[in-house]
C-alpha cells in the first residue's frame, strides 16, 4: 500500500509557520486520510472553530491546516474535570501523490474539517484492457 | 474493523468510585476517552462540556438518572467499499461516557446544546444547595 501522508509525529523537512505569538497551546488534530480513485479525502475533526478562522495551504506538496478556535476557558475558570484544553489545532502532511491544486476544496460541518485534494487526471488509475491476441 | 475502532472509546466511567471525582489523569491533555469532558460549576450550576465532532443532535443522547450524567450516542463510519484508507485516527462505533454528579440537580432543568462539534450542558443545582444571600436588615 503506497502511504501519501507522511508521519506527522516527524515532521523533518516540513515547512512550519512562524509560531503563535500568544501563549495558547495548539493540538493536532485526529485525522482520517482515505483515497478514491479520483481524489484523496482528509477528515480533521477540529470543533469549536471560528468559521472564517480556518487555513489550508498546499505548497510544495505539504498540506498544512490551520484552525483557529474560539477561546471558551476563562483564566479564572476552576475545574472539577479537566479532560481537554481548547487551543488551536495545526497540522501538516506530505502529499506525495499529483494534486491538483487549484481544485483543492474544503468544507466544515459539525466540528470536522473534510478537505478533498482532487487527482490531476495523469495520477488516476487507469485500467488498461488486455487484448488477447 | 469497526471493532477495531470501536475499542477505542473507551467506555463508561472515568469517576465512578465516588469523591475525590476528579484529577484521575492528568489536565490539558488529549484523553483517549471519548467523549473527553471538562466539568466546572459556579453558584447555580454544574456545566459540562465535551467534544463531539462529527455528531450531530440526532447522533446524541444526553440523561440525568439520579446523581448520573450519561452521555452516549455513535459515530457513523466516513468509510464505504470505494475508499482506500491511509490512516485512521478518528473513531467511530457506539460510545458511552457516565459521570457521578458531586452535586444534587434539577434533572428537569438540565439543558444541553451542541455547536461546531462541542456539546454544553448545564445543570442547574437544587434550589436547596445554591447559596442564597441573606439580606440584613437594621433593626429597629
Amino acid at each position: 500500500m503506497t502511504r501519501h501522508a507522511s508521519n506527522p509525529d516527524n515532521p523533518g523537512s516540513t515547512p512550519q509557520a512562524a509560531e503563535p505569538t500568544r501563549g495558547a497551546r495548539t493540538y493536532r488534530p485526529n485525522v482520517d486520510v482515505l483515497e478514491r480513485a479520483d481524489e484523496i479525502l482528509l477528515f480533521a475533526d477540529m470543533p469549536g472553530v471560528a468559521h472564517d478562522g480556518i487555513d489550508i495551504r498546499f505548497e510544495h506538496g505539504t498540506l498544512t491546516i490551520h484552525a483557529s478556535v474560539r477561546p471558551r476557558e476563562p483564566a479564572d475558570r476552576d475545574y472539577l474535570l479537566h479532560e481537554y484544553g481548547v487551543g488551536d489545532f495545526r497540522r501538516s502532511f506530505d502529499v506525495s501523490e499529483a494534486v491538483d491544486a487549484s481544485r483543492i476544496s474544503a468544507e466544515y460541518v459539525e466540528g470536522v474539517l473534510t478537505v478533498h485534494l482532487p487527482r490531476t487526471a495523469e495520477s488516476q488509475p487507469r485500467k488498461i484492457p488486455v487484448r488477447v491476441a | 474493523m469497526n471493532a477495531t475502532f470501536a475499542r477505542a472509546w473507551s467506555p463508561i466511567g472515568v469517576f465512578g468510585d465516588g469523591w475525590p471525582w476528579i484529577a484521575l489523569e492528568p489536565t490539558s491533555s488529549r484523553t483517549t476517552l471519548f467523549p473527553a469532558l471538562n466539568v466546572w460549576a459556579d453558584d447555580a450550576a454544574l456545566h459540562v462540556e465535551a467534544e463531539v465532532p462529527g455528531l450531530g443532535l440526532q447522533d446524541i443522547d444526553v440523561s440525568v438518572m439520579g446523581d448520573e450524567l450519561t452521555i452516549s450516542g455513535e459515530r457513523a463510519d466516513v468509510v464505504d467499499a470505494t475508499v482506500t484508507q491511509h490512516r485512521r485516527e478518528r473513531g467511530v462505533g457506539k460510545f458511552s461516557r457516565t459521570v457521578h454528579l458531586p452535586v444534587a440537580v434539577e434533572p428537569g432543568r438540565v439543558e444541553a446544546s451542541l455547536k461546531d462539534g462541542v456539546l454544553s450542558i448545564t445543570l442547574p443545582k437544587a434550589e436547596a444547595l445554591r447559596p442564597r444571600k441573606i439580606e440584613v436588615r437594621n433593626a429597629r
